[in-house]
């Protein structure tokens, strides 16, 4: 599904420059749950950016289901963030004066879908999060877990061929964050490949593989036994 | 291509940002609304200009013959100088194709009677042509012909006022009247918009004159229109050059400023000419002045526009938006503010200048107004300002990285 081989990537610092990512090779079959960890600065935001198109290495093999990315106009970039990969930020980053099921109808509405079949499409996805009643509802009127929820389904309106989610829990509270983490669950048992950056280890124990950045190299790489969220809450 | 989810994307963006929205377009229709009465305030003392010199031809040459003041040639100093129809000939001979109309004068005083009635007027016997020099019009019947030029027919044209002064109760066409004890055919009134003056006139064939009150050629004076693709330093120069020919015909001192006299209009068209190009330039300095203000105004404020939806827009890029689709939108945004705003602008500027129109008559402003070639044209011209806008914008916000949008902050 993913295989990524010899990635380098550095940013120029004055004369000098800061190699972020020393060689990283990670394959991630499909329909697994993988989370990335590490300390800041050990180049994990940098590695979901690249995977995420959203910077480019410097060197290095990158094959996203069999197409490989390389050379990335802005415009193919775009074209491919809308198809294959479906983001989930740890601020939501919903749009202020959107509504609920606007927000989740805005990658539909890149892909040239039509306005009728945008807003089922959305409306269906907003039930599969349980907001259906919300959808009129901008998001200064919900709560944290609400508001990441929208965001998850705009992040599977596309159907995306990976979910992206940088650190998910990350402005929740521990009972919120179980919630969002039983969510993503089931749509891991529901077969989405799911990569997450965490430095949360018991949201990195309810994945099901654990890889382990330091100083732009992976540490270790192993699968765990998942835990699941669901009994928390 | 429409795209209406385009537009309803821009249109919720401005109604969701109203004061945003309603600030920028401000900048904009303040401009406009300048720019608007600017115009009309010139327009209107244009239109003071225009009425001050009537419509009298302002191409008008006239050249007068008078006594000559130096010897010259063998022959003595205040020697008069008289034109005849062979002068006429001449000008047009020499001078054919710069000349639109001419026409020789005679101008007597007479006393014209008519039943009872009975006044003194100005009769001036003249070519055809010269209803268009004076730009008169005929209200009833017909103006002089050639026909009545070659038969020295006893035809008159009568101004309105002597319409109205002789002929009060009936149609003065086909009527005779008097003129100095002898009989001419009524065949026209005119009017003329310089004012009762030039309605008390009385027009008849040159040649008619010229065979009953004197048996000669003999012309008092010369009028002539330039061709008016001239432009103002060509008729001065050719004024100059009637003056010479004719000095040269009659014998006259070239330095004899009295023997042969040209009256020439483009004198006068080039100081107004000058003062009314004077004017456009400062009103369109002044007016583009306000405009490019305006411009620049909602340029920074999309800047800054921009810069607050640097997150909204890596946002959308995240989620697929290609550059062209986030351009489309900034500049699209623009260009309907500034044409809104610049809409309302013109209109509140239109409406103030009807509004005050009749007040600013006394200070030499007529009819201040702005036509609707420049309505449209700023319309164009606020469409293109706003595209200008947003471009910069526009550019600076699709290349904002998708990445901002993963910052947490």
């Amino acid at each position: 599904m993913l295989k990524i081989h010899q990635l380098h990537k550095s940013y120029p610092i004055g004369d000098s420059s800061l190699h972020v990512l020393k060689g990283i090779d990670l394959n991630i079959e499909e329909g697994e749950m993988v989370a990335i960890m590490g300390s800041s600065g050990s180049g994990k935001s940098t590695l979901l950016n690249i995977i995420g198109m959203l910077d480019e290495a410097d060197s290095g093999e990158y094959i996203l289901d069999g197409l490989p990315i390389k050379d990335l106009t802005e415009k193919k970039a775009a074209v491919y963030r809308n198809k294959f990969l479906g983001f989930i930020f740890q601020s939501f980053n919903l749009i202020n004066y959107k509504n609920a099921l606007e927000n989740v109808a805005l990658p539909l509405y890149y892909q040239g879908m039509n306005r009728k079949e945008r807003q089922e499409k959305a409306m269906f996805h907003l039930e599969k999060v349980g907001l259906a009643n919300w959808a009129e509802h901008l998001p200064k009127e919900l709560s944290g877990g609400q508001k990441q929820r929208v965001a998850i389904a705009r992040a599977l309106a596309a159907n995306p061929k990976l979910l992206l989610a940088d650190e998910p829990t990350g402005a929740l509270d521990t009972k919120t964050s179980h919630e969002i983490m039983e969510f993503i669950q089931q749509l891991n048992d529901e077969g989405k490949t799911i990569l997450m950056v965490t430095h949360e280890e018991d949201i990195a124990n309810m994945c099901k593989r654990i890889v382990r950045l330091r100083d732009g190299v992976i540490m270790e790489d192993k699968k765990i036994n998942q835990v699941r969220a669901g009994q928390y809450v | 291509m429409f795209d209406l989810d385009l537009w309803r994307e821009i249109f919720q963006s401005i109604n969701k940002n109203r004061t945003r929205s309603l600030l920028s377009g401000f900048t904009v229709a303040f401009a406009i609304l300048l720019f608007a009465i600017l115009f009309g305030i010139a327009n209107g003392l244009q239109n003071t200009f225009a009425e001050a010199f009537g419509t009298d031809a302002n191409n008008s040459i006239v050249i007068f013959p008078g006594r000559t003041t130096k010897a010259h040639d063998g022959l003595q100093a205040g020697r008069q100088i008289q034109f005849k129809n062979e002068d006429h000939d001449f000008v047009l001979d020499e001078f054919g194709e710069k000349v639109q109309y001419i026409t020789s004068k005679v101008n007597r005083n007479v006393t014209a009677t008519f039943k009872g009635e009975k006044n003194g007027y100005e009769m001036r016997a003249v070519h055809p042509e010269y209803m268009f020099i004076e730009n008169n019009v005929v209200s009833e019947g017909r103006y002089l012909n050639q026909n009545d030029l070659n038969n020295k027919t006893k035809v008159a044209v009568i101004g309105n006022v002597v319409n109205d002064e002789l002929f009060l109760k009936e149609t003065a066409i086909g009527k005779y009247i008097s003129l100095n004890g002898i009989s001419f055919k009524v065949v026209g009134v005119f009017t003329d918009d310089e004012g009762d003056n030039e309605e008390r006139v009385i027009y008849v064939p040159l040649t008619t004159a010229q065979f009953l009150y004197g048996n000669n050629d003999f012309i008092d004076f010369m009028h002539l229109t330039y061709n008016p693709e001239m432009n103002s330093d060509q008729a001065l120069a050719f004024g100059n050059d009637i003056t010479k020919k004719l000095k040269e015909r009659f014998s006259v001192a070239r330095s004899d400023q009295r023997a042969i006299r040209v009256h020439n209009m483009a004198q006068g068209t080039k100081q107004v000419d000058m003062m009314t190009f004077g004017l456009t330039v400062i009103i369109l300095v002044i007016g583009f002045g306000t405009l490019i203000a305006g411009v620049v105004g909602i340029s920074n404020i999309m800047i800054f526009i921009v810069k607050e939806r640097t997150k909204e827009i890596g946002i959308r890029k995240a989620l697929g938006a290609s550059p062209r689709s986030i351009v489309s939108i900034i500049l699209l945004e623009s260009i309907i503010i500034t044409a809104i705003a610049g809409y309302v602008g013109l209109l509140i500027g239109v409406g103030v200048l009807e509004w005050v129109a009749p007040y600013l008559e006394q200070y030499f402003i007529k009819d201040p107004s702005v036509s609707n070639r420049l309505v449209v044209g700023a319309t164009i011209v606020l469409i293109i300002a706003g595209a200008i806008a947003g471009y910069i914008p526009a550019k600076h916000a699709s290349k904002i990285k998708p990445i901002v949008a993963l910052r947490n902050d």
